[in-house]
């Protein structure tokens, strides 16, 4: 039987509740929201925090809404909330993607979008996709509410910007005209992701106006690829060009051999997969803006 | 610490420590095993109870998370007529086997029903996808919920046929 090592729970009831008892219980204590990540964590004393505060309560952050031209999704909605906003999926089809295939649907009651990418997993699928439509992190603390890039959210496996004192508490899109997809090749249903890229693109005429391509498992810095946005960014968007990018990409990731397979078939992974995202949000962008293919 | 939860309609106040685990909770505080205790990682599902409402595995919930929510378990799911139309399904389309998954399986393929009340064998199995048969047996489960839907779906016919003659007798 697994059960966690003993820790002093408490019930946060409000934003300002929560942040009082992370600064009570200090650098010991860890948040617990959906607890999908962190209770198997603690059950293998891979985690072993001294006091556990549940805002699974802090329904104010659990709402997904369009403010002015902005996508916002509060750190605790679920994962299959997000699968289900219509919203969301309308302006954002890459999140209906990964949240399709992140775990199963009974996991995705109840583990939570704030949750995933404060755990900053290498492995998370919602890390990739938020870096690639360029969300931004907004994190309250004692000293304040501030605001991150996503892209610059992650500081290393499991590491964040987020201070111990801290708490996300939602992200924000800025809905632009744009066309997005996500890609995953996984073991079998619900796993970890071998590979998965997601992608977003906006054109301008024939040409690439805006890319971003975002990278999960491929131990790519910061969960996005750069080199080949740059090189995308301003040519037209053809099936060779985004072969040439997924080349790039593949090149700039650096992915671990592991039980998932070695870094060779990765690197094909990601180049393959890469191309493949780019070409599905490109269909969607000309479905979208009724141009022929 | 002290908690209270709403199972199955009944109230339970009981003093815990804050590392149980919702499935040991109701197996071994309140002595409600139709919850089973599977593979301890969230993979295999044999744990799945509702909690406020939506099937969760409650081998990665704490008891104290449910403190002042609510949850239904397999001992809930009989109505006051009879066996719920999924219950009834597995026995009729052997969905049983050697049981060990089927209280979590029923629990999500209720939820199903109660949101999607003609699902495809696509849809039932996308649903059931985090949980795992070891009898190897999701033919039958996934048959046992068509069934469930389509009896239910009759049902349902019957109840609307007889309220209009209600009406046009009236």
């Amino acid at each position: 039987m697994q059960v966690p090592a003993q820790f002093q729970y408490e019930k946060a009831t409000s934003v300002e509740h929560a942040l009082e008892l992370l600064g009570r219980y200090g650098s010991e204590s860890r948040l617990v929201a959906g607890g999908h990540s962190l209770i198997p964590m603690m059950k293998l004393r891979l985690a072993q925090p001294e006091a556990l505060i549940d805002i699974n309560d802090l329904d104010e952050l659990a709402r997904i809404s369009v403010e002015e031209d902005t996508l916002v999704v509060g750190a605790m909605v679920r994962h299959a909330d997000l699968l289900d906003s219509a919203i969301a999926g309308e302006h954002f089809p890459i999140f209906h993607d990964a949240e399709r295939m992140i775990a199963d649907p009974v996991v995705r009651n109840r583990g939570t979008v704030g949750g995933s990418l404060c755990q900053a997993d290498p492995s998370e699928d919602l890390s990739a996709a938020f870096a690639a439509v360029r969300a931004e992190a907004v994190i309250q603390g004692p000293r304040g509410r501030r605001t991150t890039p996503v892209r610059e959210f992650f500081t290393g496996p499991y590491q964040t910007v987020v201070e111990p004192d801290e708490l996300l508490l939602q992200l924000r899109v800025p809905i632009r005209s744009s066309a997005s997809a996500y890609e995953k090749v996984e073991r079998r249903a619900g796993d970890w992701a071998v590979a998965a890229v997601g992608a977003a693109l906006r054109l301008e005429g024939d040409q690439l106006a805006e890319v971003g391509i975002g990278l999960t498992a491929l131990g790519a810095p910061q969960f996005h690829a750069p080199e080949a946005e740059q090189f995308l960014t301003g040519g037209p968007a053809t099936p060779e060009r985004f072969a040439e990018a997924g080349r790039i990409a593949a090149q700039h990731c650096n992915p671990l051999a592991d039980q998932r397979g070695p870094v060779d078939y990765k690197r094909h992974l990601a180049a393959t997969l890469t191309a493949r995202a780019l070409g599905k949000a490109l269909s969607r962008w000309r479905g979208r803006n009724h141009q022929e293919a | 610490m002290e908690i209270t939860v709403n199972v199955n309609g009944q109230s339970y106040t009981r003093d815990v420590e804050p590392r149980m685990l919702l499935v040991h909770f109701l197996r071994d505080e309140l002595g409600l095993t139709g919850t089973h205790w599977g593979c301890d990682t969230s993979n295999c599902g044999a744990c799945v109870a509702w909690l406020d409402d939506v099937p969760v595995k409650s081998c990665t919930a704490l008891a104290v998370m449910a403190d002042g929510h609510t949850v239904r378990t397999v001992e809930g799911l009989e109505r006051a007529d009879g066996l719920d139309p999924v219950q009834q399904g597995f026995i009729e389309c052997h969905g049983l086997q050697c049981g060990f998954c089927t209280p979590g399986m029923m629990m999500t393929s209720r939820w199903l029903l109660d949101h999607n009340p003609d699902p495809s064998e696509a849809d039932i199995r996308e649903a059931i996808s985090g949980q795992l048969c070891r009898c190897t047996g999701y033919e039958n489960i996934v048959r046992s919920v068509r069934w469930a839907a389509e009896h239910e779906a009759a049902a349902e016919g019957e109840t609307v046929t007889e309220d209009t003659s209600v009406e046009v007798q009236a």
